[in-house]
């Protein structure tokens, strides 16, 4: 009769190689046994010495309204300032923290929403700057022939070629059903012209 | 200044910005020379993480001369050499007092979930980050710290990251001598994470990802045993076989938000945004460590909620310890095994990028092209 594997005793295989050999083969191995020796241990380690020399930071001035989550007492000492909210994916951001904690999945969906408009918001706007968005270059995508990208796909077991087909279509799909929308709005405005110069023609034929 | 840009999901381009300015008296302005692409700023540039705006520089990972110091910066100079850690933190609040500085409570308006990162959405703060020509530093006189002579820059990059995040991903296990420790992810930080975990008494290390060459690195890099998950119908059943049917004694999720081997889960998460990540690592942790062992994670996820197979954790008893990196408490140990031929973070730089054509190089990772496994920027300043 074949042993039990373990889980069903209380013994334990032995590991493929010990201490001795380990240590040989790895340079390094078991400098860190001793929990002390690790610098996240204890996980709190209180007064450690941290190169601030304020109880609490000079206050950043706050130069045009910055949002904050609810959870805060007060806007922290120091924030980033990069890119404040605008437009309607900014009123979207702004409704988000003023309204719903962080605790609401609302809050975290409303700013998921928001960097959608925003995408679109700016590609837009691109389009009347002297630097539209040029999706070819923005996307990155003529390093496809130098980084060998049909060969690296098909390198071994790759699971996410699965999706990959998909990113084209977050990328572009978008802007062409904006352009078929677009598309059949000028083809039924048209129509609609023609017919009614025509209804126009039959009354004045009659 | 020149700057990457975000412009979208999958769009990126660099641009001509204005060089920041001191916001506060600690702040400093670092010219970087240079940065890298991590893997959680695909997160980012897939549009996952939200409030993601357009026109924000991203860049969590770089290195730099100091170029202006604000009123009360006391310990840097114009000049200095400097390495900046991820963490954006003020030094004196109540989580910083205790060493957490990546839960820092005084950068971060936006979120109390999240301290402050450089270059990672306004969920994050709201900074601009160090994939640019200059960045912002705040809190000057406790985040960065000089580079030390005898360190090679490409060294000092990896240690704004990638490396302290490996290291302690293995520290969050609380390995013993002769443990089973079990990675999900073969990029730079699992591969770190494996690295180390030899270095903390492991008995047996085991790399799983799909991708053939990143395998390749973690047996020639991290002495690892490896298995693509991909060659397997199951590889939690394979993982139990592999350990007697026990199951490790740790499992480190070193993959994050866009898990793959579940094409369900990845695109409710990566391409629909409907969960804050892909938690297939994360589950597969939680299946194929043993009852009573300890899952740590160290993969980047966002704050939305995630379909995470949580009734297993309980009922397997099982240690779950996670967090942010604070990168700075790791420095002092990691100099040491740097400097005693342990650790040799640069062998995992496979390109070097100028920024101009950093739009090229987040393509190439996205899609996980050329062989990639670490991306630097090199900045025109450089």
């Amino acid at each position: 009769m074949t042993e039990p594997a373990t889980p069903y005793t209380a013994g334990r295989s032995a590991t493929p190689e010990d201490s001795v050999a380990l240590r040989a083969r790895i340079p390094g191995w078991g400098v860190d046994l001793d929990p002390k020796d690790r610098p996240s241990f204890p996980r709190e380690q209180p007064g450690i010495a941290t190169g601030a020399h304020w109880r609490f930071p000079d206050r950043q001035p706050e130069e045009q309204p910055r949002e904050r989550s609810i959870e805060h007492a007060m806007l922290t000492p120091a924030f980033g300032t990069s890119v404040p909210l605008k437009g309607a994916s900014g009123a979207i951001r702004r409704y988000a923290y003023r309204r719903f904690s962080e605790g609401r999945a609302a809050h975290w969906l409303l700013l998921i929403a928001a960097d959608r408009v925003d995408a679109w918001e700016n590609h837009l706007a691109s389009f009347a700057s002297l630097r539209p968005d040029n999706p070819v270059t923005e996307t990155g995508i003529g390093s496809e022939l130098p980084g060998k990208g049909f060969a690296s796909r098909r390198t071994g077991n790759r699971v996410d070629v699965n999706h990959s087909w998909m990113d084209p279509v977050v990328v572009a799909g978008p802007w062409v059903l904006l352009a078929g929308l677009g598309a059949a709005g000028v083809l039924r405005t048209f129509r609609g012209r023609r017919q009614g110069q025509e209804q126009l023609r039959h009354a004045i034929v009659s | 200044m020149r700057a990457m840009v975000y412009r979208g999901p999958y769009k990126i381009r660099v641009e001509e910005k204005d060089i920041p300015k001191i916001e506060h008296p600690n702040d400093a302005i670092v010219r970087v020379t240079t940065g890298a692409i991590c893997g959680s700023d695909l997160h980012l540039y897939h549009g996952m993480m939200p409030d993601t705006r357009v026109g924000t520089t991203f860049g969590h990972e770089f290195v730099g001369v100091v170029h202006q110091v604000g009123s009360s910066v006391q310990n840097l100079i114009p000049g200095d050499r400097v390495m900046v850690p991820f963490n954006v933190y003020c030094g004196s609040c109540w989580f910083c007092s205790r060493g957490l500085y990546s839960n820092c409570h005084n950068v971060n308006p936006n979120a109390t979930a999240v301290g402050g990162i450089y270059g990672y959405s306004h969920t994050c703060g709201g900074y601009d980050g160090g994939q640019a020509e200059f960045v912002r530093v705040p809190f000057a006189d406790v985040g960065p710290s000089r580079i030390p002579d005898w360190m090679d820059e490409e060294d000092a990059v990896l240690l704004t990251d990638a490396l302290p995040t490996g290291y302690f991903g293995a520290q969050l296990g609380d390995i013993v001598e002769g443990d089973t420790v079990v990675v999900f992810g073969a990029g730079p930080v699992g591969l770190f994470a494996a690295k180390s975990a030899w270095l903390m008494g492991a008995g047996r290390v085991v790399v799983v990802d799909h991708l053939d060459y990143r395998l390749d690195k973690a047996r020639s890099f991290a002495h690892a045993e490896t298995f693509n998950f991909a060659e397997y119908d199951d590889i939690v059943v394979h993982l139990k076989k592999e350990t007697d049917f026990l199951g490790a004694d740790v499992v480190i999720d070193a993959v994050g938000a866009e898990a793959d081997g579940n094409f369900l889960q990845h695109v409710t998460a990566s391409k629909l945004k409907l969960q804050g990540g892909s938690p297939v690592a994360l589950n597969w942790a939680i299946d194929s460590v043993r009852k009573g062992g300890t899952v740590s994670v160290v993969g980047a996820y966002g704050p939305i909620f995630s379909a995470v197979k949580f009734g297993d954790a309980v009922n397997k008893g099982l240690t779950l310890r996670m967090n942010q990196c604070p990168v700075k408490r790791q420095w002092p140990r990691l100099f040491e095994h740097i400097r005693n031929g342990y650790l040799k973070p640069s062998d995992l730089v496979t390109h070097r990028i100028p920024l101009e054509h950093i739009a090229e190089g987040y393509h190439l990772f996205s899609a996980k092209l050329d062989n990639i496994v670490k991306p630097l920027i090199i900045s025109a300043t450089a």
